[in-house]
């Protein structure tokens, strides 16, 4: 079985080299990249089915034991953002099908999808530090190709942002693991654990967590470095907005739980209130930042950093339960913020416009666009009986545990006033957009007339979201369970280490 | 040795973080080849890797001191890798130059319009 972690790896890898290699044809490069999703989607779920009945699945390629070799983890938090990862491929992959103009898709955009995707699914199952950068790097050079693929002026005044602040984080990156490797003299992550887990008070090993916490922080978009965000996600098509939106930021939160709790255990508990300091004002700029803001698609670039802030509260909180609740709204912001972004997408056809205020019209066009939003708000606000409800409500639930203490108090404050603030912008998308009559050029279809059409493939990737993301919402108890078992895993990293060091002779691969 | 890469870090990060803090892309490129060469040096320095502690020792001599093989292989990656960032951000800098004419950041306002001129160009004159 533990040849799963590796398909998972190469399905996306051996899809974009098909789409690379593939006629350029839009239509057979498209199915292509849905295909190579579906199957990623499928090999998740049997992942995330083995893992949680059998435990962490661990492969050493090449028969190099660890700590020596290059070791793939699928634990039980690897797995589950592995799947939720591949739905939104699927998704993601279904509305470029027509979304994606002539032009990008000869130039191999749905390949470069898949290159991001392999880049993903490769920092979540690695468990060791060089290699989780060089699957940052992967991920990196995907995403900058779909930054700049058709680069129009605006496109490309994003992407040199983009770039540029995402490069000097990389080069952080690979300072801060030449550090940590000169320091431990190892890189696998379990290995690290055991050898930084036996110094005492080491001011070397703070530095070090100060690069990587600079680092990652610069990816996922927290508080001081996160103007690369605003900047780049509304110039983009959609389906990259989207695709970024979902996973990009998540892969540098993901980073930071990773290696603070396994490498920097001691010096994560002793920053924790830095963390929450850093996670109370990335939620509030974020929200600030929506409140400001005039331009539709920079309104939902905002929403992204907010769903960083809470994440970041969950993981500075750093209990079982804050981590567990943090990796609940890690799926469901991943599934709300891509269903978001292709409301926006779609909208954009039917009335929704650069400029919020000469938007409108769009409820009365697409009525079943308009409930979508809804629901997505709804989630997004967290109101009963959505997939976000059920997030707050475990942060709440967090917070008010005995272990939290004052960050507890904190973490709950910024919850209610960055959620009470955060339904003004997504009430007025609803109000600007949605029931104001429709603009110049977007009127009503007259009877008799062809209403503008909506291809299939975006209304199955539209609905596939809102109904995963509702699925969620009825039945959070399977999702919550994931989550906690996940969270669980994290916190007590002796587990994790015994199986990918071999330490129990029952374990390991 | 050691304390000589050390100093020629420190130099190269001050000049890079210089070169960084301009407005000019071109510089920026500059200052990521500087940077990427600080990071590789640092692995290189953190192995331990000195005329006194080979990499590779013969094992006749097992009493020699012996320095980790390890980063070697690193850094030969993060040079690969590095390359081809700069090269993506030499392309990226030519084609700035091609669309906008400037490779100032300070002109390029085209995905973030100041508010009220969001209309206006602000490209008239090209300027280097």
């Amino acid at each position: 079985m533990s040849w799963l972690p590796v398909a998972c790896l190469l399905t996306p890898l051996l899809t974009a080299v098909a789409v690379f290699g593939s006629p350029r044809n839009r239509k057979l490069r498209g199915l292509l990249s849905i295909g190579g999703a579906v199957v990623l989607l499928l090999l998740a779920i049997w992942q995330l089915m083995r893992v949680s009945s059998a435990g962490a699945l661990v492969v050493q390629p090449g028969g190099w034991k660890a700590p020596f070799g290059i070791t793939l983890v699928a634990d039980n938090l690897a797995a589950m953002l592995v799947l939720a990862t591949a739905a939104i491929a699927v998704a993601i992959t279904s509305f470029a099908l027509h979304d994606i103009d002539e032009f990008r898709a000869e130039a191999g955009f749905d390949g470069f999808v898949h290159v991001v995707l392999t880049g993903v699914v490769g920092a979540f199952l690695t468990g060791d530090v060089f290699n989780l950068y060089v699957w940052f790097e992967v991920m990196l050079i995907g995403s900058f190709a779909l930054m700049t693929l058709g680069a129009g002026k605006r496109q490309l005044d994003g992407a040199v942002k983009y770039i540029a602040l995402n490069l000097v984080s990389t080069v952080l990156m690979l300072t801060a693991i030449g550090l940590l490797h000169g320091l431990a003299g190892t890189l696998n992550l379990a290995d690290l654990h055991q050898v930084m887990a036996a110094r005492e008070n080491d001011s070397l090993a703070l530095v070090v967590g100060a690069l990587f916490l600079v680092a990652f922080g610069i990816k996922a978009a927290i508080f001081p470095v996160f103007s690369w965000l605003p900047a780049s996600y509304h110039t983009v098509p959609i389906t990259v907005s989207a695709l970024f939106a979902a996973l990009m930021t998540k892969v540098g939160i993901y980073a930071l739980l990773r290696i603070g709790t396994l490498v920097f255990g001691m010096e994560l508990a002793s920053a924790a209130s830095l963390m929450m300091a850093l996670a109370v004002l990335t939620l509030l700029m974020g929200v600030a930042g929506a409140l400001a803001e005039t331009s539709l698609r920079r309104l939902a670039a905002w929403q992204v950093m907010i769903s960083v802030g809470f994440l970041l509260l969950g993981v500075a909180l750093g209990t079982p339960a804050g981590l567990a609740a943090a990796l609940f709204y890690f799926v469901h912001g991943m599934l709300a913020k891509a269903a978001l972004l292709l409301i926006i997408g779609l909208g954009e056809r039917v009335g929704m416009a650069e400029r919020l205020a000469e938007s409108g019209g769009v409820a009365q066009l697409k009525p079943w666009l308009a409930a979508a939003y809804l629901f997505t708000a709804l989630s997004l606000a967290g109101i009963p009986p959505t997939a976000g409800f059920w997030a707050k409500l475990a942060f709440v639930e967090a917070g008010l545990g005995a272990d939290a203490g004052t960050a507890g108090t904190v973490l709950i404050v910024a919850l209610v006033v960055a959620s009470l603030l955060g339904l003004l912008p997504l009430m007025r998308i609803w109000n600007e957009a949605f029931c104001k009559p429709s603009p110049a050029g977007f009127a009503p279809a007259a009877p008799g007339q062809v209403p503008i059409h909506t291809p299939s493939a975006s209304i199955f990737a539209l609905v596939s979201l809102v109904g995963v993301s509702a699925l969620i919402g009825i039945w959070p108890t399977l999702l919550h369970s994931l989550a906690e078992a996940a969270a669980v895993g994290i916190s007590t990293p002796a587990e994790y280490v015994q199986v990918v060091l071999g330490i129990k002779p029952e374990a390991g691969s | 040795m050691t304390a000589l890469l050390c100093l020629l870090i420190a130099v190269l990060t001050a000049t890079s973080v210089w070169l960084m803090l301009s407005r000019s892309l071109v510089r920026f490129l500059f200052a990521l080849v500087l940077v990427s060469n600080v990071a590789n040096l640092v692995i290189f320095v953190g192995g331990g890797l000195e005329p006194l502690a080979p990499a590779l020792v013969d094992t006749a001599q097992p009493d020699l001191v012996m320095a980790n093989p390890l980063p070697q292989a690193l850094v030969l990656t993060a040079i690969v890798i590095g390359f081809g960032l700069v090269a993506f951000m030499l392309v990226l800098a030519l084609s700035s130059w091609k669309v906008f004419r400037t490779v100032d950041i300070d002109q390029m306002r085209f995905a973030e319009p100041e508010p009220d001129e969001a209309t206006t160009s602000q490209l008239e004159e090209p300027r280097a």
